[in-house]
């Protein structure tokens, strides 16, 4: 259950600042995802702990050791590839053995080892196959095979699941989370998609542009997002924004905007809110509560069914909002429509800032 | 559906612009098919059938003579022992220049696209222009530092001339090839704690069967075709056969054996025309298949 460190690095690449100044520490044993766009750094900064990049600056520490110079194959670490990357002339078992072998491992243990993963991972069929006679799914499976049986530390996912059509994906991820589970290893695992972030990671680190925006656990990230990014990354649909203005008297707080007005006496403020100030109101779509009790009234602009749910979108006097609705109800378009915001769940942002007040 | 594939096939067959395609491909088959007829034929006649003059004629008497002359006993000069140590010469030549350059040449390669040292694409670049200057140019100061060496008309001084000549060919042809191979490849057998020269000798060298043949085609007909690397530097005793085809047909005492140099000339190209139609079906093999994404 090693702890990585992350402290003051900086990574240029040409003259490119790729990361500048993050600090991360990573808990013995947890599974880390880092979330962001594409071009955000999160793979740079994987392949700096995995040693494959240098930094320009600052310090790696894996079980408190740094290991900032230290050569990749010296840092036992395990890592799985968007590519898969199995050596193409060698056999499952050669490839999963490959570490194994360069250690000088005695031959019978090495098979040992090599069977009781190919095991853990339903590969022993397999095990005499080149990569070129595997599905995506068996071919990311070795590679992850190959990952285990070094018996590393920490664990690096470089997007793994990215290749995989859409239920291989969901299958892969359960049996990855099965196997934080049974293993305990520190993960650390990268991924523009947010799904897999919320469904796997003890804690998130929503980075953009080379910057962390926010680390917390899943749900912390969901509903309480440190600024308008974050919100808008997380979240599909997307979180609903509706520019406005505070207003504030002696005993009330209240968003406001030409139509709309909403009371936020349930709202937890940071600060205390200033009179005037202008902010960006953002709620999720399932905050937005298609029902005859509320108090406004829309029109059905779009119906995206889901099966479980459904994602109705509403024009409301200029503004679109999406809302997910349960209710098997099926909606006309152009229809008018009763909803209400659960303004208790909603998130407030300074319009300047961006940032959650 | 038969019916209208043999229509189909009539109507090209018949057209105009088929018929110029047709005459344009066996004129230019003949243009190269003749040359070797002629030289085959000739090989197999007596020379009271060449003085006959008619050259696109088949022979009166088929005889193998010419060839066992051409092997054992033409004269190179002084000896007259045939080209078969000219034969020996080139086969001690060119299986050293071609496994060294390609090993050379895979390692450079190697190392230009996966491990990228400082200063590797200078590097990169001034090889390249090195491919560009004519071997002509550089012979004279070769020969006085292989001489400094005292590598000068020796086997191992023209293996050497050959390495030198091959390097920005070899190592282009080796960068290119492993630049298409993912990195990640790469980073994976580096976390998988192998060294420079394990990924090389076990992952990278495997996966590079395809430009290996490739790299050696051109290498063995590049080495055994050449004429004036191995005059000048191979030394007396190592003159490469083509040297000694040339003193063949050039030994003027009495009449001109054509039907000897024929077969000389032969025997002298047979090892590339080999090669070629051994190594033909390698070129389309895709190794790296399933290492990537499906």
């Amino acid at each position: 259950m090693a702890s990585v460190s992350i402290q003051n690095i900086s990574i240029r690449i040409g003259d490119n600042d790729i990361i500048k100044n993050l600090n991360l520490d990573v808990v013995g044993g947890e599974f880390l995802v880092l979330l962001g766009p594409s071009g955000c750094g999160k793979s740079t900064l994987l392949h700096s702990i995995a040693g494959l990049n240098e930094v320009t600056d600052g310090r790696i520490e894996i079980e408190g050791q740094d290991v900032t110079w230290v050569d990749p194959s010296k840092r036992n670490i395990g890592m799985v590839f968007q590519s898969y990357a199995l050596y193409p002339t060698m056999t499952v078992e050669r490839n999963m053995s490959f570490g194994l072998r360069v250690k000088g491992m005695p031959a019978n243990e090495i098979e040992r080892k090599v069977q009781s993963v190919a095991e853990m991972l339903h590969l022993t069929p397999l095990l005499k196959r080149k990569p070129s006679q595997l599905s995506g799914g068996q071919r990311q499976r070795v590679a992850i095979g190959r990952a285990l049986v070094r018996e590393a530390c920490v664990f690096l996912f470089d997007e793994p699941l990215s290749n995989l059509d859409a239920k291989l994906r969901t299958e892969l991820r359960r049996e990855l989370k099965l196997l934080h589970k049974q293993l305990g290893t520190t993960m650390i695992y990268v991924t523009h998609d947010q799904v897999e972030a919320m469904t796997l990671a003890n804690r998130i680190v929503v980075m953009r542009n080379g910057c962390i925006q926010q680390i917390g656990a899943p749900c912390e990230v969901y509903e309480k997002p440190e600024n308008l990014f974050v919100g808008s990354f997380l979240g599909a649909p997307s979180m609903n924004f509706v520019r406005g203005n505070l207003v504030t008297d002696a005993n009330s707080v209240t968003f406001t905007t030409a139509q709309l007005s909403l009371n936020l006496a349930h709202y937890a403020f940071r600060q205390p809110p200033t009179d005037g100030q202008p902010i960006t109101l953002g709620i999720r779509p399932e905050h937005i509560r298609i029902s005859p009790q509320g108090n406004l009234q829309g029109i059905v602009a779009l119906i995206e069914p889901m099966g479980s749910h459904q994602v109705v979108w509403i024009n409301y006097c200029g503004n679109t909002f999406a809302s997910i609705t349960q209710q098997i109800i099926e909606y006309k378009l152009d229809e008018h429509i009763i909803f209400d915001i659960d303004v208790t769940k909603a998130s407030l942002f300074d319009q300047v800032s961006e940032q959650r007040l | 559906m038969s019916y209208s594939t043999t229509a189909r096939q009539n109507r090209k067959l018949s057209s105009p612009a088929s018929i110029g395609v047709y005459v344009f491909l066996i004129s230019a088959a003949a243009f190269f098919v003749l040359p070797l007829y002629i030289m085959l034929v000739t090989s197999v006649k007596t020379m009271e059938d060449i003085q006959l003059g008619n050259i696109f004629a088949l022979p009166v008497s088929v005889t193998l003579e010419p060839w066992r002359i051409a092997w054992n006993s033409a004269c190179t000069g002084v000896a007259c022992e045939g080209i078969r140590g000219g034969f020996l010469n080139s086969l001690a030549i060119v299986i050293p220049s071609t496994i060294l350059p390609i090993l050379l040449g895979a390692l450079n390669g190697y190392a230009l696209s996966f491990w990228r040292p400082r200063g590797a694409n200078v590097l990169f670049a001034i090889l390249m222009i090195g491919a560009f200057i004519p071997v002509q140019v550089m012979m004279f100061p070769l020969v006085r530092i292989l001489a400094t060496l005292g590598l000068f008309s020796s086997l191992s001084g023209i293996i050497l001339v050959h390495l030198i000549f091959s390097m920005p060919v070899m190592t282009l042809l080796f960068r290119n090839y492993y630049l298409a191979i993912p990195q990640e490849l790469f980073m994976a057998a580096r976390m998988d704690g192998g060294g420079f020269l394990r990924i090389f000798f076990q992952l990278m060298l495997p996966m590079s069967v395809p430009i290996i043949i490739v790299a050696a085609i051109i290498q063995v007909t590049g080495v055994w075709n050449d004429y004036i690397l191995g005059l000048v530097f191979a030394g007396r005793d190592n003159l490469p056969m083509t040297v000694q085809l040339n003193n063949i047909i050039n030994t003027t005492t009495g009449v001109r054996l054509y039907n000897v140099n024929m077969a000389a000339t032969i025997i002298t190209s047979l090892v590339p025309l080999t090669i070629y139609f051994i190594s033909g079906r390698w070129f389309v093999r895709g190794i790296t298949n399933g290492a990537i994404k499906g």
